[in-house]
């Protein structure tokens, strides 16, 4: 690979990459590269090894062949940090935790010699809370939230961790129209200052707020939503018109999907 | 009732319902938490084996216990993460086998005589001083533990995936945490006996997952709530002459029904 040192790597590479689990390929001959400061969906059908593939990013998984390097370097090697936020699905409501100690986990690595978070950390999750409008709710329990709030606690805590580099795993999967619009537009905020990569499978979404998507089904295709898709659909959104028809989008891939009933209505 | 404290026996067995009250109350919350409890009965079962095995090459009960017990926690902590998917049953056969091993010693054992049923139901006779010894030393043991690796258990428990993403050595971690319930299930074999001792982890930590707002509070009440059934269940053992083990378990089955009822009252009543 040639050298570029005056050039600044991009924020994640992938080259010809295959992954398979227990014996079923997941992922065949995958390769991208996602810029610094891109705001990139992954998008295709359940199964097809979107979250696979996030894990792989991650570190989580290793391939079985191919690269991944992460601003230039392996996941395991690269010293960059990725702020993780997993689906909220509310498994383990029952444990009793509060909000500010959920937040905190993100600082989990920067603990004082007695494995204690001090003041400067308990003050940077809180102003991580705040940039999701959460910082009022930090000491209720974290079951007394909804789940689009639990939601957002679970950015605050990737947030408190300041990644370069920000992954969600299909983080408005049980969260009403509103609650996703709000997440979107926070997740658009953020971009300014990191990358971020979320896998969804909302379109209406995706079309109004993400730069790329990556249509992942065992093989994978980089798309580009221009500015002006983007705005409109946003415009759309916004009016609450109703949800841009995911139909339309796969047929511009040519692929054939069934409309949702949200799709129908509107 | 009240001569019962004057019997050296039952002062014993007291001070070590209080001592493993404390081991209860800080592990069982991260047990369940964690979802350990099929796992936990593994290794009080398994236990047997060294108890057995013990008993038919002449060495201290307690010594084939516990590394019997510490040995089916490493099992079954390599189980649960290399073979996840098939872990219960795998830990099933642990729990049988473990079991049988000891039955087939003591069974081969000639002679010998000892009340085995004390082992697994629990006796008030069974605690001796140096027992009491061991059982303080684990607890002073057990606090630290958990005080250094708080936050450490509270991001495993509540998601070790995350914890793992932070640099947490989680496999570790949750091997430290099986290991402290094989010592728990040591020293409160001879009290409330190695069957008992699994409803004594989850009982009080499930209610006070329901009335807590933390981890660590959670812990506290269930070591209060520990206390309570314990020392309740052992005047009741005393009285009506009982398995100590078996009445501490329905004491404790009582209390959690009622308290389970209370907050379902108060939420309807909201």
């Amino acid at each position: 690979m040639p050298k570029r040192a005056s050039l600044k790597p991009p924020a994640v590479e992938v080259e010809r990459l295959f992954f398979s689990y227990e014996g079923r390929t997941v992922l065949e001959d995958v390769s991208f590269q996602v810029e610094n400061g891109d705001f990139l969906a992954i998008i295709g059908p359940n199964g097809g090894g979107k979250s696979t593939l996030l894990r792989l990013m991650m570190g989580i998984l290793k391939p079985d062949r191919g690269e991944i390097r992460l601003f230039g370097k392996p996941p395991q090697e690269a010293d960059v940090v990725i702020g993780y936020v997993p689906q909220e699905t509310g498994h383990n409501l029952d444990f009793p935790i509060t909000v500010l100690d959920v937040v905190l986990m993100g600082a989990l690595h920067r603990r004082n010699f007695w494995r204690r978070y001090d003041k400067k950390l308990r003050q940077k999750a809180l102003d991580a809370l705040e940039k999701v409008q959460m910082a009022s709710m930090a000491h209720r329990r974290i079951s007394d939230l909804s789940g689009g709030q639990r939601q957002r606690v679970l950015i605050a805590r990737a947030l408190c961790s300041d990644p370069q580099i920000l992954m969600l795993d299909e983080p408005t999967a049980s969260i009403d129209f509103n609650g996703q619009r709000e997440i979107f537009s926070l997740l658009e905020k953020f971009n300014d200052e990191m990358t971020i990569i979320v896998v969804s499978h909302d379109m209406s979404m995706v079309m109004g707020y993400a730069k790329h998507a990556l249509y992942v089904n065992k093989r994978a295709i980089m798309h580009t939503i221009d500015p002006h898709t983007r705005y409109q659909i946003k415009q759309q959104l916004s009016n609450r018109k109703g949800h841009y028809c995911g139909a339309e989008f796969w047929q511009d891939m040519g692929k054939k999907i069934e409309c949702t009933t949200e799709c129908r209505h509107a | 009732m009240l001569e019962a404290l004057q019997m050296p026996f039952f002062q014993h067995a007291l001070i070590a319902g209080v001592l493993i009250a404390i081991a209860i109350g800080l592990i069982g919350p991260l047990t369940m938490a964690n979802k350990m409890t099929f796992m936990s009965g593994g290794i009080a079962h398994a236990t047997y084996g060294g108890v057995g095995a013990a008993i038919f090459f002449g060495f201290s009960i307690l010594a084939g216990a516990a590394a019997a017990a510490l040995m089916a926690a490493a099992i079954i902590s390599f189980i649960s993460y290399r073979y996840a998917h098939r872990a219960d049953t795998a830990i099933g056969i642990v729990w049988a086998v473990g079991m049988a091993i000891g039955v087939v010693l003591s069974d081969m054992t000639p002679g010998y005589n000892v009340d085995l049923m004390s082992f697994l139901f629990g006796s008030i006779l069974a605690v001796g001083s140096e027992d009491l010894w061991l059982m303080a030393l684990f607890d002073l043991l057990a606090v630290f533990a958990v005080w250094y690796l708080y936050y450490d258990f509270m991001a495993l428990s509540f998601d070790p995936i995350f914890a793992k993403l932070q640099g947490i050595k989680t496999q570790l971690l949750h091997l430290l945490l099986l290991a402290l319930v094989a010592m728990t299930v040591v020293l409160a074999m001879r009290l409330v006996g190695l069957i008992m001792v699994i409803a004594l982890l989850t009982m009080p930590s499930f209610s006070s997952e329901q009335y807590a707002r933390s981890l660590g509070g959670m812990m506290i009440f269930s070591i209060i709530l520990s206390i309570l059934y314990i020392i309740s269940g052992l005047f009741l053992a005393y009285t009506y002459d009982l398995s100590s083990g078996a009445s501490v378990i329905l004491v404790a089955a009582f209390g959690t029904i009622t308290l389970f009822l209370i907050k379902k009252i108060k939420k309807v009543f909201k």
